[in-house]
């Protein structure tokens, strides 16, 4: 398919396609790039390493193949989608053989220079696919449930995938993001509302058949739930992480203790604090004002992505625009409402933020995809 | 596929339709974030301001150096002790038994020793340091020191302890320190947050628990950052604590050394004073055990060795038990300057008169007997005294009554509690008709004043109130006991006592009778007399009876103490001063079941007496010449630690 089938006054070729991109995604990505780094310095203890210097490279690499993502015309990567799916389900099953193991679980391929977590690449890998199905699938079958299933199984396998590494954060991360696709594509409201019904069913079950001779989990698994509700009751055990992140965070205050100057993360009170936890710091750091504009940063890239699948008529790319920002706004709402203890702990990364390179240069292509969308939108 | 542009149009609006529902929940929850992050940095900052300062400060004590016990004479009696253990940590050790077999070819560690720190290191968490081995000596250090490459996790960790080097010598005297226990804790009101620290050592027992606030010292806070896995970042201030003060006793280590080495492994005590302010010189008590056992954590062998578990109770010779305040013995006829000055005091006899002794007298249907079978004769004071003869003060006792006695018994310090640093004083009993009908519920009998008027009966008595009792026949005055010289410098209130008010002449009377006890042919301690010129003791024997003697064996003549078994052996007692022309100590020795007080305890008290008179072992020329030959063999057979003064004794 190609701009013939829109009515295009307008095509951008060559370097003039640099106009066109999407200017405030890019600055407001850097900017949050940016925050990243200064705090991977503040969490080395005032050091470029041993975070903050690869973290910046990283970038630089991550930036370039979000430019080259961008300036490919959309059709292109429309036409990859079951490629890209097929090699990062490849790769997420070689995991399971050949993958490197640390913390207890599976995530990893050991590529020599770096180490490559596939169910990074499998979140944006996904949504191309799913947009791409919905791309091709006529509009009155959207709903049809037959063609319905298709995209559950497309789901469901990878999510099977990551879930079995084990890796809760991740799989919740693909289900939601997967049905989310499925939800703007158009698929009937009934579907969702069945699926939230039947979810909200489980838990009532979950927690009323505690203590009676049917009840369906266990007692420790009770136990780590009472921990998330309460992590004040078990200080020094399970609640520890939680407890102390919500220290760190609440030390913070309006304006923070000042930069460098966060006392839990200097003397180690906080777990994972370069990745998982990385918010916290900021948090303690730079206090209320650094942390709410951190998340107004968040909250503009998501509505210049929504601004722009809006505006885009083609239904692939406003579909994977709309799937990106989804994909996005997940980490950072999941990782967020973990540290300040809104979610329980299941190990999702702050976006562009968190030190790693999968899922840095992972959210790159997704927002070089997103440019190549915007850049190449019939005009 | 070419699709409609009215399809197109369709499947945008239906988009964007999804897509603005999608972004207001994105947004909705966007503020959820933003009003929780307010929640916690703007409503509750400053609760967890708080705990992360709670977090990351703490205050660590610093323990004081526990202040130290000196002699009269500046020698230690305690003083504190640098050691090293050998500590290990499960974190930094990595593969623990491999760096525990390393350790084990490096130093000598027993399996038992292994066996459970690797116990102890499954239990506790991972970053918590586990001791090995205690007390290792510098050489092993040295070699974990040098060997800390290839021993990970393996720390020499510096403790302080307790130390009495002294050994047996002062443990009925200072006592000894232990780790805080659960038991101390709930029976001590002490707020003192030193006592929370893990392994510190409070007293126990003596000068070191009585004194334990003065030896004490105050603890010193240190306030250091630390990281949520417990270790120190920085200091962030520090106060010193101060140490404790330091107690310097009256007693005289090579005194004391002397008087244990020559009680031996009897069961018997010893109390020398110095009657010039009561300072006690020597308190001795035997058997004895090694306080270091108690700092060091006992072993349940010698715990039961010192229980005397595998022996008969009867048998028991008690060594944990400070007999000389702990014990209470009928003092027998060390009793009798009690009774005879009661009664001269009184006025109900005057010192020439006589008192007809037929060996026994009977008082209301009872008889009571002289040691001597066949009686004394006539027999006045001095005579009475000198050979101890009982009837004599069967009558006497009954004229003055038994009120009077026990009213100068309690003037001479007996069934008063002095009140030294000293555990489990007894107050001993000074009986009177109150005292029977308080304490027993009866009517005091004739047959009672009998038995007390020889020290028999009710009446009960330490070796340290015999002594004290002692001190104040031969001065006159109220001498009190003093154990503790000065603290920090700072001399303690004399106890030379005012004078008693007692008259003169009896006393001096008294004081001659008991001369004679040791210096006349028939007193009943001239075999043990003093010869040097200017030394000359005075005292009083006593042999207490422990079991009434039936008038069977009274018949058979089976009384001999030889025949009989040891624990129903009688008492034997000696009570003196030295020198007689100008009274320097007096002395009480108590021999539990020695037989006769002649025998057994007499020649104790001498050669204490001129041990302590002469500041070191005496002159043979001191003995009678008919002695000389077996103490020349027993000065050589006592095994005395050789005790030089440590510093200066700053007597104020």
């Amino acid at each position: 398919m190609s701009y013939l089938e829109y009515q295009v006054k307008y095509v951008p070729s060559g370097f003039r396609k640099l106009l066109y991109l999407n200017w405030p995604i890019f600055f407001l990505v850097s900017a949050v790039c940016g925050a990243g780094f200064l705090m991977l310095y503040s969490v080395a203890g005032g050091s470029m390493d041993p975070w903050a210097r690869p973290q910046m490279q990283r970038f630089g690499l991550g930036m370039v193949l979000m430019l080259i993502v961008g300036l490919v015309p959309i059709w292109f990567w429309r036409n990859m989608a079951v490629l890209a799916y097929a090699v990062a389900l490849i790769l997420l099953g070689l995991v399971e053989v050949i993958g490197v193991e640390r913390n207890g679980s599976q995530r990893w391929l050991d590529l020599g220079p770096m180490d490559l977590q596939p169910s990074e690449l499998m979140k944006i890998s996904l949504v191309m696919l799913l947009a791409a199905y919905y791309d091709w699938l006529p509009l009155d079958k959207v709903s049809r449930p037959l063609w319905i299933v298709i995209p559950l199984i497309l789901i469901a396998i990878p999510a099977f995938l990551v879930l079995r590494q084990p890796d809760l954060g991740t799989t919740l991360l693909l289900v939601m993001g997967g049905g989310a696709v499925l939800f703007l594509a158009g698929v009937h409201w009934a579907y969702f509302a069945s699926v939230i019904a039947a979810a909200i069913g489980l838990v009532t079950a979950v927690f009323t058949s505690r203590g009676t001779p049917w009840q369906l989990l266990q007692d420790y698994q009770y136990a780590r739930i009472d921990t998330f509700l309460d992590p004040s009751k078990d200080p020094l055990g399970a609640g520890y992480h939680i407890m102390q992140a919500k220290i760190a965070f609440g030390s913070g205050g309006w304006t923070g203790r000042g930069y460098m100057q966060g006392t839990q993360s200097r003397l180690n009170f906080l777990p994972e604090k370069e990745t998982d936890f990385i918010f916290t710091t900021l948090a303690e750091e730079f206090g209320f004002l650094g942390a709410s504009t951190l998340l107004l940063l968040y909250a503009l890239i998501i509505l210049f992505c929504i601004a722009s699948a809006m505006t885009n008529k083609d239904r692939f790319a406003s579909l994977l625009t709309l799937g990106v920002a989804v994909t996005f706004f997940l980490y950072f709402a999941v990782n967020m409402a973990m540290v300040t203890g809104l979610a329980p702990v299941v190990g999702v990364p702050l976006p562009l933020v968190s030190y790693g390179g999968s899922a840095m240069l992972v959210l790159m292509i997704g927002f070089g995809l997103v440019q190549s969308a915007h850049v190449h939108k019939p005009r | 596929m070419k699709r409609g542009s009215k399809e197109t149009e369709t499947s945008a609006r239906r988009i964007s339709r999804r897509a603005l529902f999608l972004g207001a929940s994105q947004l909705a929850v966007v503020g959820v974030l933003g009003w929780r992050m307010r929640a916690l940095q703007v409503e509750q900052g400053d609760i967890y301001r708080s705990l992360a300062e709670r977090n990351r400060i703490d205050i660590e004590l610093l323990p004081p150096d526990r202040g130290l016990i000196y002699d009269v004479n500046g020698v230690i009696l305690a003083e504190n002790e640098q050691f090293y253990n050998i500590t290990i940590t499960r974190e930094d050790a990595g593969d623990v038994d491999a760096v525990l077999a390393k350790l084990a070819r490096l130093i000598p560690i027993t399996e038992e020793q292994i066996a459970r720190a690797r116990e102890e290191l499954d239990k506790v968490r991972g970053d918590i340091r586990v001791t090995v081995a205690e007390r290792v000596p510098w050489d092993d250090v040295s070699r974990v020191v040098v060997n800390a490459p290839a021993l990970p996790g393996v720390t020499a960790e510096l403790g302080l302890s307790r130390l009495y080097p002294q050994e047996t010598d002062m443990a009925h005297v200072v006592g000894y320190v232990g780790p805080v226990s659960d038991y101390d804790l709930s029976r001590i009101d002490d707020q003192d947050p030193l006592l929370r620290i893990p392994r510190f050592q409070i007293g126990k027992t003596m000068i070191e628990n009585k004194l334990e606030r003065v030896l004490r010292g105050k603890a010193g806070t240190l306030e250091v950052e630390k990281n949520a896995a417990g270790s120190v970042m920085r200091e962030l201030s520090r106060s010193e604590g101060e140490p404790g003060s330091d107690v310097q006793l009256t007693v005289d280590a090579r005194l004391q050394n002397y008087v244990q080495a020559r009680l031996g492994e009897e069961s018997a005590a010893a109390v020398v004073i110095d009657l010039e302010d009561g300072d006690i010189a020597a308190i001795g008590s035997a058997p004895s055990f090694d306080p270091n056992l108690f700092v060091r954590g006992i072993s349940q062998a010698d715990w039961d060795a010192l229980n005397e578990r595998d022996k008969d109770p009867r048998e028991h010779h008690r060594p944990l038990a400070a007999k000389t305040v702990q014990g209470a013995y009928p003092p027998g006829s060390t009793f009798k300057m009690v009774t005879a000055l009661a009664a001269l005091e009184d006025g109900v006899v005057e010192p020439e008169e006589t008192v007809r002794c037929l060996g026994q007298m009977d008082v209301s249907d009872v008889r009571f007997h002289c040691w001597k079978r066949g009686g004394h004769g006539n027999m006045n004071l001095h005579e009475s005294l000198k050979q101890s003869c009982d009837v004599y003060y069967y009558d006497i006792g009954q004229r003055v009554g038994i009120d009077k006695i026990a009213a100068m018994a309690r003037r001479l310090g007996l069934g008063e509690r002095h009140d030294l640093p000293m555990s489990a004083i007894t107050t001993g009993i000074a009986p009177d008709k109150d005292w029977k009908r308080r304490e027993r519920g009866e009517d005091w009998r004739i047959g009672d004043t009998v038995n007390a008027s020889i020290g028999q009966g009710y009446v009960l008595a330490s070796p340290l109130q015999l002594a004290v009792m002692t001190a104040r026949i031969a001065t006159g005055r109220s001498v009190s006991p003093r154990l503790v010289l000065s603290i920090d410098g700072v001399e303690q209130p004399s106890g030379a006592g005012e004078d008693m008010g007692l008259n003169e002449n009896h006393l001096r009377r008294i004081r001659a009778s008991m001369f004679d006890v040791s210096n006349h042919r028939r007193g009943t301690a001239y075999r043990t007399r003093i010869v040097a010129e200017g030394m000359q003791m005075a005292g009083k024997t006593g042999t207490s009876q422990v079991r009434r003697i039936t008038a069977e064996e009274r018949a058979q003549g089976v009384w001999r103490n030889e025949d009989l078994p040891w624990h129903r052996r009688d008492h034997a007692l000696y009570v003196g001063f030295a020198p007689y022309e100008n009274p320097k100590y007096a002395v009480a020795i108590v021999v539990e079941h020695g037989g006769g007080g002649s025998a057994a305890a007499a020649p104790i008290a001498r050669d204490i007496m001129l041990q302590a008179l002469h500041g070191g072992t005496p002159p043979l020329s001191a003995y009678p010449s008919a002695d000389r030959s077996r103490i020349e063999e027993q000065q050589r057979r006592l095994d005395l630690r050789d005790i030089r003064p440590g510093r200066t004794a700053d007597r104020a």
